[in-house]
């Protein structure tokens, strides 16, 4: 049984990077160019030297946490695209956060605090839908997705109209809460701005994974998402989880806005989301919605969009943009029909008996 | 500023929103989600100019983006009706497909990475010889019709509502579907096209969310088409006035530009729409 289940979380994945690998040959010899040339060229870019590797560990950063944001909602049956916004407007809390510190403060009060902001700006932003939802019965996919727009529309007003440097779109520095880049201990990072929110990151999946697995909470979302009505029958308040469940997955996708402002940057800057938030819908459903399995996905996404960079000088790099889009489209295609196949391979005689 | 300059520069606004809601109301009401009429509309634009650079004519543009819109639109089709899908997930994912390959092919085909060569077009903007400007105004009312009077719309709004009944009285459930989502591509293709081919060239992410805000109209429009219509309309004129009063800085662009999301929010809340068009969501929507 445990074998089927491995199988069937496995499978997919496997089928969905193989379908991009020959999508991307076609694509590469489209160029006139080889694919083999090509995909070491990006295997080297990336895993292959110290920089490339760092570079794919702070871009796994962000997509790790919207990654997870996504997936703790889904496992509670909500469906949240609205990480985009959230992940936007928590880095956005980090920096207002970072900028109201005196200067000077430590780093060991100034960090925390720049987080937590980031994770209570993304929480008051995931409350939105959720609540809604609770209250009104208004579909989630929708109220998250309009607020996306409402969100980053109204953060483009604040920055450029009343909150910004001279001749840019971003935000003063922030005067304290910067975290250390990678490179401060392993000097061969030099340059990458991978940084202390990949520790961040990981913690965060480890207590996501306790929390969902192992907590009588957990239990509860979990069997919200598999039927809220028999969860409400056995005395789960579902409203409340749902609300519950998306303060957290907004929460999440804001810890992410962390890694570029504390980490990377050290301010808010408009578009600093870049799609990195509806990215984390790939990445967890290739992490089959498993905090583990979110971060490998967010290596996997992360490695094709440094990867581009790598290829550039051969091949446009947007063609990794296709391929990521190949990569969710077979996942979502594959996932159902792979788990139908398996369940029929598990139950020859009810198979035949019913047809 | 004149009403007649408003009301040309409105028309010319709303005739994608009209396109791209005429096809959203439509396969939404098959019971699909539409998330991914803004990436009909991106591969319509693009492969129309691919087609008018290449062969000069215009009618050429026009088919060349109708079948970029149905290439993508099977897609969806084979996704969330053959293999059973979500729906949302490969809308979003049909989105990214239509940014990433078109500013690939753009490489490739214009060797540019910002805009494609100019092309002809059908004239000036809202000018009467477009025809695209009559099919956009033609759009709303066709599917409207096509839904509410015809055959195949009725089968339409059976699977939308009821697919398990539409299917034990013999409907072809996912070939109804099917047929609804690939009118959906094309439709919303043409408001590419027309974007397009009013502007000379592709530009990259040139439908800059229009698919979102024509969704949004129908939506708001309680996933009634003629209501669907009049929210692109209303979209389009405050777009519009909006424009012509910059100079008065009466409210900030960027708060402007999230009125269609807001109000599709705040309008779900009230179920208002649901009062004013006594319509809601089609109950198998996104199954």
């Amino acid at each position: 049984m445990n074998r089927a289940r491995a199988l069937e979380a496995a499978l997919p994945p496997v089928l969905a990077i193989l379908v991009s690998l020959v999508v991307g040959d076609l694509l590469i010899i489209a160029f006139g160019q080889s694919p083999g040339h090509v995909f070491r060229l990006l295997l080297e870019g990336t895993w292959g030297n110290p920089y490339g590797l760092g570079q794919v560990l702070y871009k796994a950063t962000t997509l790790a946490f919207t990654g997870l944001s996504v997936a703790i909602g889904l496992r509670a049956g909500l469906f949240n695209i609205g990480a985009e916004g959230q992940l936007a407007g928590g880095a956005f809390g980090c920096a207002i956060a970072g900028l109201a510190l005196p200067i000077g403060t430590p780093g060991v009060v100034a960090a925390p605090l720049c987080i937590a902001a980031a994770a209570i700006t993304g929480g008051v932003i995931g409350a939105i839908p959720g609540a809604l939802k609770a209250v009104f019965g208004a579909h989630e996919v929708i109220v998250t997705f309009m607020l996306n727009f409402v969100v980053l529309a109204g953060l483009n007003w604040v920055v450029a109209a009343k909150l910004h440097d001279p001749e840019t779109l971003h935000t003063p520095a922030i005067h304290a809460g910067a975290l250390p880049r990678l490179s401060a201990i392993a000097s061969a990072l030099h340059g990458s701005a991978a940084n202390w929110c990949v520790a961040l990151a990981i913690v965060t999946a480890l207590v996501l994974l306790a929390l969902i697995f192992r907590a009588r909470f957990g239990f509860a979302l979990r069997a919200t998402g598999l039927s809220p009505d028999a969860a409400r029958a056995s005395g789960v308040r579902v409203g409340g989880l749902w609300v519950v469940t998306f303060v957290i997955a907004g929460a999440l996708a804001g810890m992410g806005g962390t890694n570029f402002v504390l980490g990377y940057k050290g301010y808010y800057e408009d578009g600093l989301a870049g799609g990195a938030g509806f990215m984390g819908i790939a990445v967890a459903l290739v992490g089959r919605n498993h905090p583990l399995g979110v971060l490998l996905a967010a290596l996997l996404f992360a490695t094709l969009s440094q990867g581009g960079l790598a290829i550039h000088a051969v091949v446009p790099k947007q063609l990794v943009e296709v391929l990521q889009a190949v990569v969710i489209l077979t996942m979502a295609a594959t996932a159902p029909e792979v788990r139908r196949l398996l369940e029929r391979a598990a139950r020859p005689v009810d198979r035949a008996e019913g047809t | 500023m004149s009403v007649g300059s408003i009301i040309e520069q409105t028309t010319r606004i709303a005739i994608p929103f009209l396109f791209a809601a005429s096809g959203g109301a439509l396969a939404e009401r098959a019971g699909v989600v539409s998330f991914a009429l803004e990436g009909y509309m991106l591969t319509g634009a693009f492969t129309a100019v691919v087609g008018t650079s290449l062969t000069g004519s215009p009618w050429v543009g026009l088919a060349c983006g109708i079948a970029g819109g149905l290439l993508l639109g099977s897609l969806h089709a084979l996704g969330s009706i053959r293999f059973r899908a979500n729906q949302i997930v490969m809308g979003i994912a049909l989105n990214l497909l239509a940014i990433g390959s078109t500013r690939l092919f753009l490489k490739l085909v214009f060797k540019s990475s910002s805009n494609s060569s100019r092309v002809v077009g059908f004239g000036e903007g809202a000018s009467p010889s477009n025809p695209l400007l009559w099919m956009g105004l033609a759009a709303i009312p066709a599917v409207a019709w096509v839904i509410a009077r015809t055959p195949f719309g009725l089968r339409v709004r059976a699977v939308g509502e009821h697919p398990d009944a539409a299917e034990s009285v013999g409907v072809p459930v996912a070939r109804v579907r099917t047929a609804a989502v690939l009118a959906s591509s094309g439709l919303a293709a043409l408001g590419g096209v027309y974007l397009a081919l009013d502007q000379h060239q592709f530009t990259d992410s040139m439908t800059a969310g229009r698919g979102f805000t024509a969704l949004a109209a129908v939506i708001l429009g309680g996933w009634r088409a003629p209501w669907a219509g009049l929210a692109c309309i209303v979209f389009a004129a405050a777009e519009a006035l909006s424009i012509q009063l910059q100079g008065l800085q009466v409210l900030p662009s960027q708060l402007l530009g999230m009125l269609p999301q807001l109000l599709t929010i705040l309008v779900l809340l009230g179920r208002i729409g649901e009062l004013v068009t006594r319509s809601g969501p089609p109950s198998a929507l996104g199954r």
